[in-house]
């Protein structure tokens, strides 16, 4: 990722969420609106200190719901805008996301989640996968939604978030977790092209041409059919944008899916195993919608045993199971948000699937 | 190359900062590194930790469950990851406030040092943490006393830079007390 992408401003030894905030500003995104919330504070605080040196904007709004409203009206300027909080600040954006997406409008809206239901707690966890790729609010519509496992691709991902929201002009959100958001790692950033299409759909004053007119309201005889079944062909064309990091399918005896950190921890597993000889490979979506149906599928007709790892007690994997070949076999293993999974754990999950 | 530690004691005792130094240290020399805080409801008087693993490959997990290296600067930490340290691992251990008969594994290499008396002794009892990361460095070799020297001024706040000469006495001071260690 980031191919073509200039020179490089170095190396620094940066925090996950540090680098998404990094990212948010190399892409160009001068609008910040947030409310606090553990365990993604490192993410407003980075961008109240960097936004105003820019000339941009941060606000703490008053809630989530305002937040997300405020990161509507301003990406109904043509301007890029954002959002981020953990999962109770994003229930309470649904409403807004859901009109965001009824209304066509880009945006990126950043979750990096805390382990719920309820208020939960603020460990690793991937239990908003569901809310993440199924809507989460009202009506017919997707986000396209994006699971970094590193500190640079907290960064890569949040650039290309900005470029996918405006190409599909559509929200998109990046789910993350407490560990992506607070280890370190190396960073390289560089300075990046701002690649923003004309918006001739913005509100930015009608003067000489025709108004432009934003809205998810349609009362018309036959609008709003027609209106879902062009959002409906948008999420379809989505699918030439998925992507996903795959190792060892060509000999795999078994195949392992895990995304974000737990994608990590698997593939440390799987070096583990592989020494001792049980040839084991790894897909790791990292595009969650659209899903990366097409490689598990194909993979899936020449490897009969696939084993779903996340840090929940079952969501991915329904994906997966809808994305393989007929007879193939999907296991799974997870644990509830709060808890971790470790390598060791994980490679003796994947040896007492094989033998 | 691959090594990973984890480095627990109290809060205060400065062990996420020697993480620092030691993962900045490493990116510096060209390795690969993922530092990870443990990451909680944490309190004052509480225990911390963080895991640092440098690796020449790219790095998979920067959870580790069974570590191969150890630097353990209070008792919590022990009774916590003694149990964890891989057969043939290493423990640095803070013998000022742990009883070196509490570790009790015979198959890990336990190192008994005295850090916060060996930092009083160089005048200031706060930078046992520089003690423990300075034998660490002098015993591993995994990077050079020299890159940790180069990482303080990234690494510590711009208001904490007239301390790094006496932590890096201190750092010197732990590799020292290494050396000589390792002659008995």
């Amino acid at each position: 990722m980031g191919k073509g992408r200039i020179e490089e401003k170095g190396l620094d030894l940066v925090k996950g969420n540090e680098a998404l905030a990094m990212g948010a500003i190399d892409a160009g995104c001068r609008l910040y609106f947030g409310y606090p919330i553990t365990p993604q504070n490192d993410i407003p605080e980075y961008l109240s200190k960097h936004l105003p040196l820019l000339g941009g904007e941060f606000i703490q709004a008053e809630s989530e719901i305002a937040s997300i409203n405020m990161v509507l009206g301003a990406a109904a300027t043509g301007t890029r805008a954002m959002t981020s909080s953990s999962g109770p600040g994003i229930s309470l954006m649904q409403e807004g996301i859901s009109y965001m997406a009824g209304s066509e409008l880009p945006g990126v809206i950043v979750n990096i989640s805390r382990s719920g239901p309820g208020l939960g707690g603020i460990a690793p966890s991937q239990g908003d996968y569901f809310q993440a790729t199924r809507g989460g609010g009202h009506g017919d519509y997707r986000v396209l939604v994006l699971a970094p496992s590193s500190v640079q691709e907290m960064y890569d991902l949040t650039i290309k978030a900005f470029e996918l929201a405006d190409k599909y002009r559509n929200p998109v959100m990046i789910l993350g977790d407490a560990i992506v958001g607070q280890m370190k790692e190396p960073l390289v950033r560089r300075t990046p092209e701002v690649r923003e299409p004309p918006k001739e759909w913005a509100l930015r004053g009608a003067k000489g041409r025709e108004k432009n007119v934003l809205k998810s309201l349609y009362l018309g005889e036959g609008e709003l059919t027609q209106h879902v079944w062009k959002l409906h062909q948008k999420y379809e064309r989505m699918k030439e944008d998925v992507l996903y990091e795959a190792i060892n399918l060509q000999d795999a005896r078994l195949v392992v899916v895990a995304f974000g950190s737990v994608g990590r921890v698997a593939r440390t597993a799987i070096e583990m195993v592989q020494k001792e000889g049980y040839p084991t490979g790894l897909i790791r979506p990292i595009t969650l919608f659209p899903f990366p149906e097409e490689v598990i599928w194909e993979t899936s007709k020449r490897v009969r045993d696939f084993l779903v790892i996340e840090l929940n007690t079952g969501q991915m994997v329904e994906d997966v199971k809808l994305s393989v070949a007929e007879g193939t076999r999907v296991h799974f293993y997870g644990k509830p948000p709060g808890s971790m999974l470790t390598p060791e754990e994980v490679a003796e999950v994947i040896l007492s699937n094989m033998k | 190359m691959y090594l990973n530690v984890i480095i627990a004691g109290f809060g205060g005792q400065g062990v996420l900062l020697i993480g620092n130094l030691l993962a900045y240290a490493a990116m510096q020399e060209g390795q690969n590194v993922t530092y990870m805080p443990s990451y909680g409801v944490e309190m004052r008087g509480g225990t911390v930790n963080c895991t640092v693993v440098i690796s020449s490959e790219q790095i998979g997990s920067p959870v580790v469950g069974r570590p191969l290296s150890a630097i353990i600067m209070n008792q919590p930490s022990l009774e916590r990851f003694e149990p964890r340290i891989m057969p043939g691992g290493l423990l640095l251990l803070n013998t000022s406030l742990v009883d070196p008969k509490l570790a009790s594994r015979p198959d890990i290499e336990v190192i008994s040092i005295p850090m916060n008396k060996l930092a009083e002794g160089n005048g200031d009892p706060k930078l046992a943490n520089m003690v423990a990361l300075g034998a660490y460095v002098e015993k591993t070799k995994v990077v050079s006393l020299k890159s940790i020297i180069a990482a303080f001024p990234h690494v510590l706040a711009e208001r904490y830079h007239s301390l790094i000469p006496t932590n890096v006495e201190a750092l010197q001071l732990g590799s020292r007390y290494m050396k000589d260690y390792g002659g008995k």
